[in-house]
């Protein structure tokens, strides 16, 4: 029988240490809507998507009210959009109308955002890949909710530098064609090295080529509860304080489980992973940064903040991974500049450097994510920023991106705003000696041994 | 049996309790346990209830509760028991 003191604890996470499940992300697979007609592919991916998908934001909804914790996003993934356009896209315009009907689709079922727009070229690049970036300054200020992402770089095949060095150049054109926003169109984009095919998360959400047809993963959060849990264990010993972190892991990571076995029992589409990931937002309280102070930081940024994260890191993994039957996408800790109230104090107190952030980065789950840098960055220098953080993934064999918004007409000390969950960022200084010589040489760098791993 | 969790946290006054077991009575739900505290004032109840034979939809079932808590000034919550059983049981 469920005791009072369980009920209450449950009920304190959700009301007020913003105990939430993040996203339920639906997968759907568009490979058999592939036909070389461009307006009946336009089609076929539009219906394929809203008949998939038809009731997934009410499943969300009734779920949520049933069980009494939030659901705050119902989202959709869909196949690599440069593989489905291959046969039919002439022209990079024409890659733009399959983000229109894309987009269509996002509206109609009424998620808030739709992954997929996406090319794999970690070793190479097609025509059709090619044409899908440098469609995207377009196609991303022409809809709504489309979010594109690029998997540049693996263990396996190295750093393909050719699309590194495009994507810096891309990522430039998306900032100036929404520059009346300071080039908050960047925010729908992100670069991979050994991007995840069940990422329930955006911007890098997409349905990997080797899933099966329609797929349910979720993603869960709760770095609140993680800290509140902490204050108690305040100046005790490490095994405590791990301990600790695993066991509200578990529980958050239960939660995800119930709502994405229940999920998929209703929508009658097989479920997929849950990804036990601390997604912070701006909302205070909810942030990855305060619990880093927790664990016994000043702020932030401030010597030792690498190894509390990857403590943590690895804590909330050991926790989550016996609560869930599968865990997979990006599944660690989060450290988004913008969506982090207590990463934004740390950036506007100067604590913490764009290059702690890259040295973060080697020991949690994502990368450079949502970090506002000067309008004047050079493409090249962004392409090397890029290059850093692909090597980082590569050699440590794990996912590493950047989500980078070069803040169109603004420099340090300037704060760009997106709304929202997406928050606001302080631009952050970059490192401005020049490195073209470097980026601006053709080909990839190979892949590395895995052997004498010094 | 479909178990729900119905909470209950406010201001106490006459005839809480009546007035939401009348309500759980009226749509055929169940009560299987109740436990209830008052501290400093302030009404605490939890109980636990069979909603499989509830007599309206589910969603208009919640919503009625949560009218009837508000006419009481007090805030009612009803979540299926899974939540609970998956976050503090192994």
């Amino acid at each position: 029988m469920i005791e009072r003191f369980e009920v209450e604890e449950t009920n304190e996470m959700i009301e007020h240490e913003n105990l939430d499940v993040r996203t339920i992300t639906m997968g759907i697979s568009l490979f058999d809507c592939v036909t070389p007609d461009l307006s009946r592919l336009c089609d076929n991916v539009y219906r394929k998507i809203t008949d998939s998908a038809a009731d997934l934001v009410k499943t969300g909804n009734d779920i949520s009210e049933e069980y009494g914790i939030p659901i705050v996003n119902k989202r959709i993934s869909v196949s690599p959009m440069a593989l489905i356009g291959a046969s039919a896209c002439r022209k990079p315009e024409d890659f733009v109308k399959l983000a229109k009907a894309m987009d269509m689709a996002a509206e109609e079922t009424g998620v808030n955002l739709i992954g997929g727009y996406s090319a794999l070229v970690p070793k190479g690049m097609t025509e059709s890949d090619r044409m899908l970036m440098e469609s995207l300054p377009q196609a991303l200020t022409s809809t709504d909710r489309v979010c594109s992402s690029v998997n540049a770089a693996s263990t396996k095949t190295g750093i393909n530098m050719d699309a590194v060095r495009l994507m810096g150049h891309v990522i430039k054109e998306v900032a100036e064609a929404s520059s009346d926003s300071h080039g908050a169109a960047c925010m729908k984009y992100v670069l991979f090295c050994n991007a995840p095919d069940d990422n329930p998360f955006m911007a890098g959400a997409f349905h990997g080529v080797t899933e099966g047809d329609r797929v349910i993963n979720v993603g869960v959060s709760g770095p609140g509860v993680v800290k509140r849990a902490l204050e108690k264990v305040r100046g005790e010993s490490f095994d405590v304080l791990c301990e600790t972190i695993k066991k509200t892991a578990f529980k958050v990571t239960r939660v995800g489980q119930l709502v994405a076995m229940e999920a998929s029992r209703r929508l009658d589409v097989p479920f997929g992973i849950v990804d036990l990931s601390l997604a912070p937002t701006p909302a205070v309280g909810d942030s990855v940064a305060d619990i880093l102070c927790e664990i016994g930081l000043e702020s932030a940024g401030a010597p030792g903040t690498t190894a509390a994260l990857a403590l943590l890191n690895d804590q909330v993994k050991k926790g989550g991974v016996m609560a869930g039957s599968y865990v997979g996408g990006l599944s660690g800790a989060f450290i988004p500049e913008s969506e982090d109230q207590g990463m934004i104090d740390a950036v506007n107190k100067g604590s913490i450097t764009i290059e702690k952030l890259e040295a973060m980065t080697c020991v949690c789950s994502v990368g450079l994510d949502m970090v506002a840098i000067p309008g004047d960055t050079s493409e090249e220098t962004i392409a090397g920023i890029a290059a850093d953080e692909m090597a980082i993934g590569m050699v440590n064999g794990k996912t590493t991106a950047i989500r980078l918004i070069p803040a169109v007409g603004l420099g340090v000390g300037d704060t760009v705003s997106f709304g929202g969950l997406f928050g606001s960022a302080p631009v952050m200084k970059v490192n401005s000696f020049d490195c073209s010589a470097f980026v601006n040489r053709p080909g990839r760098i190979p892949a590395p041994i895995q052997s004498f791993r010094n | 049996m479909e178990k729900v969790i119905i909470t209950v946290v406010g201001k106490d006054t006459v005839g809480i309790i009546a007035r939401v077991c009348a309500y759980l009575a009226d749509n055929n739900v169940n009560i299987l346990d109740i436990s209830q505290t008052i501290t400093g004032g302030y009404f605490n109840m939890m109980m636990i209830a069979d909603a499989s034979g509830v007599s309206v939809s589910y969603q208009e079932f919640v919503e009625g509760l949560k009218k009837t808590g508000e006419e009481k000034g007090v805030v009612i919550r009803c979540q299926r028991e899974e939540i609970f059983d998956s976050m503090h049981r192994i």
